[in-house]
């Protein structure tokens, strides 16, 4: 198929259905294209040929015993890949570190075994930032992404290789995970739908840690249909993880299917000042006069604690991360760099396997939770993180949903912002918001720049309305709003 | 200045990072410019706002707890097979009491 028609996961099953490719013949089509492309994106860190060709070959038997539209699972043979920090028995799993070089986990996670279930073929694990942590991929012990529209720009981060792989059809879907930004950031910087759910949407099980009140599981995909379908087989209570809520999961694509007219979207004008790229707002605004044409009431918004997100994640993920990030001790798993105590080792294996960002946000959060130090920073964020949350849920007394750009400015070069970490946080500081206050939020395409860069529109829902939002991203896309 | 390259050493020996002598210069600059940045949240009135300690919404529902029951563990071989150093079915460790 040619860049300008992706595979989707419907013309995945049409294809299958009636027998114009095999499950066998397209993985296998998939891991050819990853051989050409991959070298130059190094968006995959890792394949999973004879996992992936097994799963085929079960679609394939199925296929030829006759299955049916109805009774073809609903993922039956569709190529995805999965980020780095994601679990994946007997697939190795390094979460874009050094520390975890050789690790080999011993189950799967939660989302991914849910996707297998469905028929999924998990063609590999795809780059990151370390631990997730960064907004370009450039933190990656094993080197940066380069962005498929624009390769001399990042691909975003954290999941930036899920991102990349899904802009460059080297996956018909992939799952990243997003903290502050990391789904929905690469997705607006590659030109591909992306999803955070609620908290508590999907399980968490298998994800390895990086913020635990923050973090969440979700797709890129080439449309919003494919978003609802994956949501739909992932979300739902899971026993191994007491966050993930026992809320029923409603049929997100037939729901997706609603008409938007009367939908209210509320519009925070505190998303559309200083630092905003002008091309990017123009492209924005344009977005929201289509969703007005297709009529939604659009309501302004003033959402006045926006501005103390940025400060508020940085103490309050760092925070988490620095106590999450203690485990890697050179005991358990991954690398050991011998010393001559227990203290030496643990101090040497640290130093030797994390990366510089990675080591940063471990000082500041610790810092931050240090004797002296925890009232001003972490209790004062918390509180803060509070007024944020009441920003939002006061918002969704008046409106379904908001709307904002996904990122201030488009794909910025590699290198561009490396030397200088507080630049590279503020590249989060639409998206970090609705991490905090728990809320779903999906940036879909928007245009692109007159540089051919694209641009991402944010929807956020109230929580668990993730509904909301896919009607608002298919309507727009139905209405052309993806190329506008 | 907020951050003290004695704060630096403190709190890399509170999380067990052994840093070289140029990152130590390194994360005191940076640390200084980001936590100058945070001081932002002093200008918020916080007096009555309660911590947002737990991400749990209405309408989450209940968060059950399981039956506290025993299961058998199956899979100690397959979590020492990545442990640096393992004799099973124990890590290893530098000695850590002498006797």
């Amino acid at each position: 198929m040619s860049a300008s028609s992706p595979w989707t996961i419907a013309s995945v099953r049409e294809s299958l259905l009636t027998k114009k490719i095999s499950a066998r013949e397209l993985t296998q089509d998939f891991f050819r294209r990853i051989e050409q492309r991959n070298p130059e994106l190094n968006a995959y860190l890792a394949l999973s040929p004879e996992r992936a060709l097994a799963q085929a070959d079960r679609a394939d038997a199925t296929i030829a015993k006759g299955a049916t539209a109805e009774s073809l699972s609903p993922l039956a043979g569709v190529p995805i890949a999965i980020k780095d920090v994601l679990s994946t028995k007997g697939v190795r799993t390094t979460c874009g570190s050094k520390i975890l070089e050789p690790y080999i986990p011993a189950y799967d996670a939660t989302a991914i075994e849910r996707l297998e279930a469905a028929g999924a073929v998990i063609l590999g694990k795809t780059n990151c930032d370390e631990f997730a942590m960064g907004s370009s991929n450039e933190n990656s012990a094993y080197g940066p992404v380069r962005n498929p529209i624009a390769p001399d720009r990042v691909p975003g981060g954290s999941s930036g290789g899920s991102a990349a792989v899904v802009a460059a059809g080297l996956a018909v879907a992939s799952l990243g995970t997003d903290t502050g930004g990391s789904i929905r950031q690469p997705g607006a910087f590659c030109g591909v739908p992306a999803l955070m759910p609620t908290y508590g949407r999907v399980s968490r099980y298998g994800l390895i840690a990086f913020a635990s009140s923050l973090d969440r599981i979700g797709p890129f995909t080439t449309n919003v249909d494919d978003a609802a379908t994956i949501l739909k087989i992932m979300a739902g209570h899971d026993p191994h993880d007491s966050t993930s809520a026992p809320v029923s999961v409603p049929d997100y694509p037939t729901e997706a299917r609603q008409d938007l007219s009367g939908m209210r979207i509320g519009i925070p004008e505190d998303y559309f000042g200083e630092g905003l790229d002008a091309e990017v707002k123009a492209k924005v605004q344009a977005g929201i006069a289509l969703l007005e044409k297709l009529g939604c009431k659009r309501i302004p918004l003033k959402m006045p604690h926006t501005d103390y997100a940025i400060a508020t994640y940085y103490i309050v993920a760092t925070a988490e991360a620095s106590s999450n990030l203690a485990r890697f001790d050179g005991v358990r798993y991954g690398i050991r760099v011998p010393g001559g105590t227990l203290m030496d080792m643990y101090r040497k294996t640290r130093e030797t396997g994390f990366g510089p960002e990675v080591k940063r946000r471990i000082m500041l959060g610790t810092y931050a939770l240090s004797a002296g130090y925890y009232d001003a920073y972490y209790l004062r964020a918390q509180k803060v993180r509070s007024l944020i949350a009441r920003d939002f849920s006061d918002a969704f007394q008046k409106v379904d949903a908001i709307v904002t750009p996904t990122t201030p400015t488009p794909a910025f070069k590699l290198g561009e912002k490396t030397a200088d970490p507080l630049q590279m946080y503020l590249a989060d500081i639409y998206t970090v918001t609705g991490s905090l206050a728990g809320v779903p939020g999906m940036s879909v395409p928007c245009g692109k720049t007159s540089a051919g860069l694209p641009i991402g529109l944010q929807i956020f829902g109230p929580h668990f309305g993730e509904s909301k939002i896919l009607r608002l991203a298919r309507g727009f896309e139905q209405a052309g709003g993806f190329s506008i | 200045m907020k951050i003290s390259r004695e704060d630096v050493l403190r709190v890399a020996q509170l999380a067990h990072l052994e840093l070289s002598p140029e990152e130590v210069e390194t994360y005191r600059g940076q640390l200084d410019e980001i936590l100058n940045y945070i001081g932002k949240l002093q200008e918020l009135d916080v007096t009555n706002v309660e911590p947002m300690a737990q991400v749990a919404f209405a309408g989450a529902g209940e968060s059950s707890l399981r039956d506290d029951a025993l299961v058998p563990c199956t899979v100690v071989n397959d979590v020492l097979d990545n442990a640096p150093d393992a004799v099973k079915p124990f890590f290893r460790v530098p000695k850590v009491i002498e006797r």
